[in-house]
């Protein structure tokens, strides 16, 4: 007996898939990606007993076995190869009770495969409230194969299910007899293709038939035998589907009657339909959505700001020990003023990330968050999106690379990709802290109408219109990307539920812990080159330039020389030549070489720019004052042609809008190449982007100048 | 009179799922449950009448008016 085994958790979406996983495996989850694919993986080790533990792997939600996005493509992929890493000894197939019809349509294509498989009736409750009953042993006796009841959310049925699991890997029992068997219809075509592709069942044989462009398994030649066979038998894929599913579901009837006992009240309305006559309502649907977004971004702006101005002063505070602690030299330099400043930038995001999450997580637990795409889909749709392009426009707002993975679940390529194409347009975190700084720079603190701050209007603004522009290129690219493809919206709407916290606080660690670490590594890589090219120069051009500094200013009081000597030196450094290089292309914007650098460097994120303004400008003046924050210190900045403030209300917006716009996030570039597998896509986003931001801030200086 | 469809109901109003008109929307519209013979209600409709819910085979479904349109019932 193998004592790794591999189960597979197959089910519907809604089944109560996920909540098993969780409870076989506890915590000890590990997220990755198939092999080969960037679908996301969720994998775990389960004890079934003392000397077997299993490798359990949770796959997407499909409702047959006919994938219709890309992440339902890898369920067959893998089950169709049994070479693959992945194909499992078990299949533990998850099955609502409360829908036991439609459930096992799945059930019984994943049975016709070969798998050995066991099948875990869940929802049972949920059954019972509605007035089902469902008699396990005889489902038993129908299907052929091990039926177990359990209850995922409480736990119920987990020895059962062990045992059943055991026994299948043991001696698998599989039901003898094909379900839906396709050589009762196209006897000639099925064994055709079985003995020229060796496969002994015949059910697998139709879906090398019917799948073999999807299958990734199978070369290009053997693709196109099955297309010689296809033409060979004159075979009707769509028609024999059809049927197909018709046959199967004429036989699930049949035993279902006979093993669910119904005494569900006809006509009477359940409180998930009463729900929804509120929440789908032409007025209060839209009303109660305004609502929950004014929700979110309270909480992403207000509820975060504590704790982001925690860790900012824990960060402060720490750097400050070590400056005081370490010995002064380069190394601690670069330690606080390079790599702490730097990742410092990162962790401050943590709150709203987690507050965001946290949020869109008990919308989608609760069964919320379908109804919104529901009444957002006529809307997205003039825009060439989709009712679920809903959910990555709002996760958007916290960080574009959990948002690109979002897209997922959108079975249409075009509406995908052009809802992964403009959703960098929406305002990320981490434009935030520009957003702030800059409006605190140019926007008085008053009151509007006694109620409004003029600063937040501000921000709502940029805000806002980050999300037009999202629209807005999602139209045009809707004009330009034209498909034959027809775009669909079929979605279950499930009943509501309670959240199940340890689900919505696990969403939350994995959204933190991947921003957190792929952010992170490009922040911490980009602060040392930066620190290293702010702090030498080329040959001794930089001592060259604090020699000048003295000759010239004899008189100067020291803090002032000091300040110059730095000035200088910066600008003598290999960051300041490299701004003054780029000086003549971003001159038209309003920008010197310093927010040149600052720009350069924030192409990799814009986390970066902030903490690069704060590297320039500090390294710039000499001693760190206390207590002067780098909002003072660009108020105080003069701009050396007209001796007037450098931050003037033209610039200033220039640089709030060019940020609105501009594509400067390696990680959501990654995301967007890993997604579409292709480098065509980022290239696109990265230049129209950048295109657009390079000219609304050069409409924006010039008008405002 | 011409065929009526699912998209033709009223909220509220149950009908018999007869055929399809759309052979590709037929596919995953039969995987989700509907089939012909099968009895669905029109449950509610999106705030601008589109895309509309559907109950069909116990559970609920929201679909687009324009695929509702394909799905053909009893007068």
């Amino acid at each position: 007996m193998k004592l790794s085994p591999s189960i597979a958790l197959i089910g519907n979406p809604n089944a109560g898939k996920s909540s098993l996983f969780n409870q076989l495996t506890g915590l000890r989850q590990k997220t990755g990606n198939f092999p080969g694919v960037t679908v996301d993986k969720k994998s775990g080790p389960w004890s079934i007993n003392a000397e077997t533990v299993a490798t359990i792997v949770d796959f997407p939600g499909i409702y047959s076995i006919y994938p219709k996005s890309l992440d339902e493509q890898i369920v067959t992929d893998i089950l169709a190869n049994p070479a693959h890493a992945d194909y499992p000894d078990v299949a533990v197939v998850v099955v609502d009770a409360s829908n036991l019809h439609r459930n096992l349509l799945l059930f019984t294509q994943v049975a016709d495969l070969g798998v050995p498989v066991v099948l875990a009736l869940n929802m049972l409750d949920v059954a019972k409230a509605e007035g089902k009953e469902v008699n396990a042993v005889r489902l038993a006796m129908r299907l052929g194969v091990p039926v177990v009841r359990i209850n995922a959310r409480t736990g119920e049925g987990l020895d059962q299910l062990k045992k059943a699991v055991l026994g299948q890997i043991k001696e698998p029992v599989l039901s003898g007899k094909l379900f839906f068997d396709p050589a009762d219809e196209a006897t000639g075509l099925i064994t055709d293709t079985r003995n020229q592709y060796q496969l002994d069942n015949n059910y697998l044989a139709l879906q090398y038939l019917i799948q073999h462009d999807g299958f990734s398994f199978l070369s290009r030649p053997q693709q196109i035998g099955l297309d010689a066979l296809i033409d060979k038998y004159a075979f009707n894929e769509q028609k024999f589907q059809a049927g197909e599913t018709i046959t199967r579901y004429k036989r699930i009837a049949t035993i279902t009657a006979e093993v669910v006992a119904n005494q569900r009240p006809v006509n009477q309305a359940t409180w998930t339909q009463k729900l929804d006559r509120i929440l789908l309502h032409p007025v209060w649907g839209y009303a109660i959505f305004g609502f929950i977004l004014l929700l979110i971004f309270q909480a992403i702006f207000a509820w975060a700001q504590p704790f982001m101005d925690g860790i900012d002063a824990g960060v402060a505070w720490i750097n400050g020990q070590l400056k005081e602690s370490l010995p002064a030299g380069p190394l601690t330099d670069l330690l606080t003023d390079g790599i702490l400043a730097g990742v410092g930038g990162i962790l401050v995001f943590i709150p709203q990330i987690a507050f965001l999450f946290f949020l869109v997580a008990l919308l989608e637990e609760s069964g919320y968050m379908s109804r919104v795409m529901v009444i957002m889909d006529r809307i997205m749709r003039k825009f060439g999106l989709n009712g679920r392009s809903v959910v990555p426009l709002i996760s958007g707002v916290a960080c574009a690379v959990p948002a690109i993975m979002a897209t997922r679940s959108i079975g249409t390529r075009r509406d995908r990709l052009i809802t992964i194409l403009v959703t960098p347009l929406m305002s990320c975190s981490a434009r935030l802290p520009i957003y702030t700084i800059l409006i605190a720079l140019v926007v008085p603190k008053q009151r509007v109408l006694g109620l409004f701050n003029l600063q937040g209007l501000a921000l709502m603004g940029l805000y806002l219109l980050g999300l037009l522009s999202a629209l807005l290129a999602a139209y045009i690219l809707k004009l330009l990307l034209k498909t034959k493809e027809r775009g669909y919206f079929i979605m279950e709407l499930p009943t509501f539920k309670m959240p199940r916290w340890n689900h919505v606080g696990l969403t939350v660690w994995e959204s933190v812990r991947a921003f957190v670490w792929e952010a992170g590594r490009v922040i911490l890589a980009i602060s040392i080159v930066l620190w290293v090219l702010a702090s030498y120069g080329p040959g001794d051009s930089m001592d060259v330039a604090e020699a000048q500094v003295r000759q010239n200013n004899p008189t100067l009081a020291a803090d002032e020389l000091a300040n110059r000597v730095a000035s200088d030196r910066l600008e003598a450094s290999y960051a300041g030549q490299f701004g003054h290089f780029i000086e003549p292309v971003i001159r038209p914007l309003g920008y010197d070489w310093k927010i040149g650098i600052a720009l350069l460097s924030s192409f990799a994120a814009r986390e970066v720019f902030v903490g690069t303004m704060s590297t320039i400008y500090s390294i710039g003046s000499g001693d760190d004052e206390e207590g002067v924050t780098i909002r003072e210190r660009l108020r105080q900045e003069r701009n050396p042609k007209t001796g007037g403030p450098m931050y003037t209300p033209a610039l200033a917006w220039s640089l709030l809008i060019f940020y609105v716009f501009a594509m400067m996030c390696m990680s959501t570039l990654a995301a967007t190449q890993r997604e579409t597998k292709s480098w065509k896509w980022p290239a696109v986003q990265l230049v129209y982007m950048m295109g657009l931001a390079y000219v609304a801030a050069f409409f924006t200086y010039q008008f405002m100048q | 009179m011409s065929k009526r469809s699912v998209a033709d109901l009223k909220i509220g109003e149950r009908a018999v799922i007869q055929s399809f008109s759309d052979q590709l929307m037929s596919l995953k519209l039969l995987e989700m449950g509907c089939l012909p013979g099968a009895q669905v209600c029109l449950q509610a409709k999106a705030p601008l009448g589109d895309p509309i819910c559907l109950s069909v085979s116990g559970y609920c479904l929201a679909l687009r008016k324009s695929e509702a349109a394909t799905i053909l019932i009893d007068n």
